[in-house]
């Protein structure tokens, strides 16, 4: 983790690439019955895609990197288990480096890691991993797991009568999620302080839509493909008001995979190498129990300067930005933070209301993020990559395409990584 | 129970840590960590203090019980069983008047939900929880 601020330069700067990527086919929920869609069945098919599309054999990856969050939250049992090798958790609501290893017949393996957090600091992990030589090429997964029920509603956590440890100060009032429910109060904040609303986020709802539906492996691309209206949005479900159904991203069934891999090794590669220029890391809470708008503020400040600091780049520098959107309430928050395309506290929803597009000057979250093409997280890296190798499609910037920066989760809590077509 | 209609709260499982908050709820009572090398204030109950660090300074201190309203929202479809069926209702961040940076949860029983007072005083109440267990609450003062 790369957290402190005044370590010059990243180390590996230029050192490490991104020289695969592939996407799993994508689903609402598993439906129990399919093992080749099931968490492991996906991460397999995500995994084989990322080594061919890096012109690898199964026998050059000596690295497994990986994430157990999920977000299955539930197990698979009681119901009952398959056949092997779908007859544990591993494989049906997470996939381990030792299953996929075994899944696949990897031979070479020096390198395992299955505890991962999210995939927003599990990038920088395995960049880092790649520089400081514990493995030459990694394969990087991280699934996404969706089972039968309304989500959330089979959490053990949210069934209980008691609140133990930190959920004490929390529960017993309704607090569910951080990402969703402190970043709706520092919502709440921004609002009151700029003198903005809930309505600002209707020019970003539905950009990401339309950049979802131009991505062709997305959810909505395959299985809603149709346009959302501000109509809809403006009326959406409230969920917890002000935030509508439109503003949080669908859990889905998927995974996406990654190959990272030393500069050295990336030049005779069948892609174009895309290089990391760095990666850093955001983790901590705010003084008492709501963290604040100042707060969140303050902490997307310094993972800019950090970010800055070790690549040697800086806000004007950064061609692609794709930050997070799982709630499209604290999405601002890196807009703002890293003052993309000169925006500045308080001004992300004109800038919203702006020419966002793809084909215009301000393409911002081209990958059209998670609330455009469903709850990956990856897509993310993913459009990063592609709009680096110039292999969007429709999405293609009309913009500069040489750096792109992207991360997550939330303000307080992320993991973000600087990619660039150069290693100078 | 709850004065709120439907509603069952999650009862808190007090800890080495947080008994002695629990412990004083139960007692009708709101008592902070208090640094008091650093006379700062701590909630939620912490390790350590976050300004100089020590874990050995803390006192629980009892305060007032005076606040303000920042913002609020309104859960409309919770993830949580004993909020489903007291839905709609208020979700409001507390500051602490003693100490601003300190803020609490809550549902500000006997405020419509969606009718909240944003900047509004309010005042410290007890209700019941699943468990029995006393918590924390405000109330906006009339």
């Amino acid at each position: 983790m790369r957290l402190q601020e005044g370590t010059g330069l990243w180390e590996h700067r230029g050192k490490v690439a991104v020289v695969g990527w592939g996407q799993s086919h994508i689903d609402r929920r598993w439906d129990g019955v399919t093992l080749d869609r099931s968490c492991g069945g996906l991460t397999k098919e995500a995994c084989l895609k990322a080594i061919a599309d890096a012109g690898l054999s199964l026998d050059d990856i000596d690295g497994l990197i990986t994430s157990p969050e999920t977000r299955a939250e539930q197990t698979w049992a009681p119901r009952p288990y398959f056949d092997p090798p779908y007859d544990t958790e591993d494989g049906l609501t997470y996939a381990s480096a030792e299953w996929i290893e075994r899944e696949l017949g990897l031979k070479n393996i020096q390198y395992r890691v299955s505890d991962a957090p999210y995939i927003g600091p599990m990038m920088g992990q395995a960049a880092q991993a790649v520089g400081d030589g514990r493995c030459e090429t990694a394969l990087v997964w991280y699934p996404m797991v969706n089972l039968a029920g309304r989500y959330g509603h089979n959490n053990p956590a949210n069934n209980s009568e008691e609140a133990p440890g930190p959920s004490a100060f929390t529960l017993p009032w309704g607090y569910q999620s951080g990402a969703m429910f402190n970043n709706l109060v520092i919502f709440q904040q921004y609002c009151k302080k700029y003198g903005t609303s809930h309505d600002g986020l209707a020019d970003l709802c539905l950009n990401l839509r339309r950049n979802g539906l131009m991505t062709p492996w997305s959810y909505y691309a395959l299985h809603e493909p149709y346009q959302l209206t501000r109509e809809d949005y403006l009326n959406g479900r409230v969920i917890e008001e002000p935030l509508v159904i439109y503003d949080c991203d669908r859990p889905v069934n998927t995974c996406a995979a990654f190959i990272f891999t030393t500069a050295e090794r990336a030049k005779d590669l069948r892609q174009k190498p895309i290089y990391v220029l760095n990666h850093a890391q955001t983790g901590g809470r705010g003084r008492s129990t709501m963290s604040t708008l100042e707060e969140h503020q303050e902490a997307v400040a310094s993972l800019a300067r950090r970010m800055w600091e070790g690549s040697g780049l800086g806000p004007d520098d950064v061609d692609v930005f794709n930050p997070y959107d799982g709630y499209l309430t604290f999405t601002q928050q890196f807009l703002e933070g890293f003052q993309w395309h000169g925006v500045k506290l308080g001004e992300a929803h004109d800038f919203y209301a702006d020419d966002i597009r793809v084909e215009g000057p301000h393409p911002f979250m081209s990958s059209g993020g998670n609330n455009g093409t469903g709850r990956t997280r990856a897509c993310l890296f993913s459009d990063s990559l592609e709009q680096l190798r110039g292999t969007a499609g429709p999405r293609q910037v009309t913009v500069r395409a040489e750096t792109a920066l992207a991360g997550c989760n939330t303000p307080d809590s992320n993991g973000f990584i600087m990619f660039s077509k150069s290693p100078d | 129970m709850s004065t709120i209609p439907g509603l069952e709260r999650p009862g808190p499982v007090p800890n080495d840590l947080t008994g002695p908050f629990w412990d004083a709820c139960n007692e009708r009572r709101l008592v902070l960590q208090n640094c008091t090398v650093c006379q700062r204030m701590h909630y939620p109950p912490t390790q350590r203090c976050d300004q100089c660090g020590s874990a050995d300074n803390f006192e629980w201190k009892e305060v007032e019980g005076k606040g303000h309203i920042d913002v609020y929202m309104v859960i409309r479809d919770s993830r949580i069983r004993g909020f489903r069926s007291a839905q709609p209702i208020n979700f409001a961040v507390i500051t602490l008047d003693e100490d601003p940076g300190i803020n609490f949860l809550s549902n500000l029983p006997g405020t419509p939900p969606g009718e909240v007072p944003v900047g509004a005083p309010v005042e410290l109440i007890f209700e019941e929880t699943s468990t029995g267990q006393l918590v924390h609450e405000w109330r906006v003062v009339t």
